[in-house]
C-alpha cells in the first residue's frame, strides 16, 4: 500500500523526496523517538527511513549499495550513538545540538563522530532523488546563485567534482550558503560538517569509499559525475535555500524611492 | 656564469637569460620518478583471506594512482618558481608519496600461506613481542582493536621506537607514513575501505581477524633486525 501511494505521489509531484516523505506520513524531520522506560522518559535516536525505496536510484546507485550504506553503516552510527550517550547529559540534545556541542571548537568529543555521521547521512539521502541530476531548473534561484558564484553551471560542476576527487581520504563535499549569502563548495573529512562553521548546507555528496566502492570501485571521479548527472536533487537544494532565506539576506536589497 | 646570475636573485636577472639558465639546470638534473613495485605473488595467492579482485584493484589501480600522482607532483615541484606553488603541492606530495611508501611496505608484509604467510614470528622479534605484549595473541588483539577504531581511512602499524627500543602499536590517518609519528614501520595493515570492502563490506573486524593468516612475519622480522 505504501509503495502504491509513493508511486502515485511521485508521479504527480516533481522530484521532491522531502515533500513525498511528508505526504507518506513518514516521521517528521526529527530523528528522535520518545519512549518511556521505567518512570522517566528518555529519548533515543532511530534510523530514519530512506526518502525512497532501496532500488529507486538504480542504475546510478545500486540497491546493494543502499542496503549496506544505509542498512549497515548508517544504522551502526545510530546504534553506536545511542550506546555512547545512554545515561549521560548528552542524551537530552537533538541531533544538530549534539553535532554542534560535540565539535567542541575543533577538539571533538567522543560522540561527535557518530552524531556527525548520522547528520551527514540523513542530509545525503535527501540530497538525492529518483530522476535527479542535471542542471537546476531554468530561472530557479539556485541556478541564479550558482551562475553568480561560479560563472556557470559547468564551472560549478567542474569545481564540485574536483573537490570530491581531491578530498584525500574519507569525507564529504558540500554546496553551502554562507551567512554572507555566497555559495561555496566545501570539503570536510570523516564526520565533519560545515554547520559547525555556521554555514547552511544545500547539498552533499559522500566520498567515503563505502559510498561508491561496490558500484564504481576506485573510480571516484565517475561516481561524482554520476551523482551530478543523475542523482542530485535540485528540488531539495531549492527548498533548503528557501528556508535559508529566513536567516540570510540573499539577493540585492530593495531600497524604495523616497 | 649561469650560477652567478641565479645567485643575483630572480628580480635582477633578465627573464630570457633566467629561463635559459633554468632549462640548462633542469636538463642536467635527472628527475627522479617512482614506479609501481611488482608483487612477489599472484593476485589470487592470498585467497580466501584477501580476494584476488581486491588485490588486483588495490595494486593496479589504487597504488598505481599514488605512484602516478606522486610523480606528477614531483614534476610540478621541479618546475615551480615561487613559494606559493611549492607549498600548494605539499599535500599532494605527502598524500601520494605516503600512499606509495605505505603500500610498498604492505605488499612485502603479506605472503601466501604456502610461502610462510601466517606462520608465527620466530627469534628476536618473537621474544620482543612476548616480553612487551604478553604474546602474539595479545598483540593481534591490540592491533585489531586499534585498526577497528581508526575513524575514516588510515593504517594500523606495528612500529619500532628506536630511542626507547620498544615495539609500539600505532595508527595513522589517511596515507601519513609511520615516520610522521617518529617510528620505524615493521608491519602495516591498510584499513582504508578499499582494502577490504568488496569482500568484507562494512565488517572491518572480520578483515582484521583474517589478514593475520597471510602476514609475512619473516619480512616483519627482517625490518625489526635492521631497525
Amino acid at each position: 500500500m505504501a509503495l502504491a501511494f509513493q508511486v502515485a505521489g511521485t508521479a504527480l509531484l516533481p522530484c521532491n523526496p522531502l515533500r513525498a516523505a511528508a505526504l507518506r506520513g513518514a516521521p517528521t524531520p526529527s530523528s528522535r523517538r520518545i519512549s518511556l522506560r521505567g518512570v522517566s522518559p528518555r529519548a533515543e535516536f532511530h534510523l530514519r527511513p530512506l526518502p525512497y525505496e532501496m532500488d529507486a536510484l538504480e542504475p546510478h546507485m545500486s540497491k546493494t549499495t543502499l542496503e549496506f550504506h544505509w542498512g549497515k553503516h548508517h544504522r551502526s552510527y545510530v546504534d553506536n550513538l545511542n550506546k555512547q550517550i545512554e545515561g549521560t547529559d548528552a542524551e537530552r540534545y537533538n541531533l544538530s545540538e549534539l553535532v554542534l556541542k560535540g565539535y567542541n571548537n575543533g577538539n571533538p568529543l567522543p560522540y561527535f563522530n557518530n552524531a556527525g555521521q548520522i547528520w551527514n547521512h540523513e542530509f545525503f539521502w535527501s540530497s538525492m532523488c529518483r530522476g535527479g541530476g542535471g542542471e537546476p531548473p531554468a530561472k530557479s534561484e539556485v541556478l541564479e546563485l550558482i551562475v553568480k558564484s561560479f560563472g556557470s553551471y559547468e564551472e560549478f560542476a567542474e569545481l564540485f567534482k574536483r573537490a570530491g576527487a581531491t578530498q584525500f581520504g574519507s569525507g564529504w563535499v558540500w554546496l553551502v550558503l554562507t551567512r554572507d549569502a555566497k555559495l561555496e563548495i566545501v570539503k570536510t573529512s570523516n564526520a565533519l560538517t560545515p554547520i559547525v562553521w555556521d554555514h547552511i548546507p544545500l547539498l552533499v555528496v559522500d566520498v567515503w569509499e563505502h559510498a561508491y566502492y561496490l558500484d564504481f570501485q576506485n573510480k571516484r571521479p565517475d561516481y561524482l559525475a554520476e551523482f551530478l548527472d543523475h542523482l542530485v536533487s535540485w528540488q531539495a537544494a531549492g527548498e533548503r535555500l528557501s528556508r535559508a532565506k529566513a536567516f540570510v539576506n540573499v539577493g540585492e536589497p530593495v531600497i524604495p524611492d523616497l | 656564469m649561469a650560477s652567478t646570475m641565479m645567485r643575483m636573485g630572480r628580480h635582477t636577472v633578465p627573464s630570457a637569460i633566467r629561463g635559459w639558465a633554468q632549462r640548462r639546470a633542469m636538463a642536467t638534473a635527472t628527475l627522479h620518478t617512482e614506479r609501481l613495485p611488482d608483487l612477489d605473488y599472484d593476485y589470487g595467492a592470498l585467497e580466501p583471506h584477501i580476494s584476488g579482485d581486491i588485490m588486483k584493484l588495490h595494486h593496479q589501480k589504487h597504488h598505481q594512482t599514488y605512484v602516478t600522482n606522486f610523480n606528477k607532483a614531483l614534476e610540478q615541484l621541479e618546475s615551480s618558481n615561487d613559494p606559493e606553488a611549492v607549498v600548494a603541492l605539499q599535500s599532494a606530495i605527502n598524500f601520494n608519496g605516503g600512499g606509495h611508501i605505505n603500500h610498498s611496505i604492505f605488499w612485502k608484509n603479506l605472503a601466501p600461506t604456502s610461502e610462510g604467510g601466517g606462520s608465527p614470528p620466530q627469534g628476536n622479534l618473537a621474544k620482543a613481542i612476548d616480553a612487551q605484549f604478553g604474546g602474539l595473541d595479545k598483540l593481534t588483539a591490540k592491533m585489531n582493536a586499534a585498526g577497528a577504531g581508526v575513524q575514516g581511512s588510515g593504517w594500523v602499524w606495528l612500529g619500532y621506537n628506536k630511542e626507547l627500543k620498544r615495539l609500539v602499536v600505532e595508527t595513522t590517518q589517511n596515507q601519513d607514513p609511520l615516520q610522521s609519528k617518529g617510528l620505524i614501520p615493521l608491519l602495516g595493515i591498510d584499513v582504508w575501505e578499499h582494502a577490504y570492502y568488496l569482500q568484507y563490506k562494512n565488517v572491518r573486524p572480520d578483515y582484521l581477524k583474517n589478514i593475520w593468516k597471510v602476514v609475512n612475519w619473516k619480512d616483519v622480522a627482517k625490518r625489526y633486525e635492521s631497525a
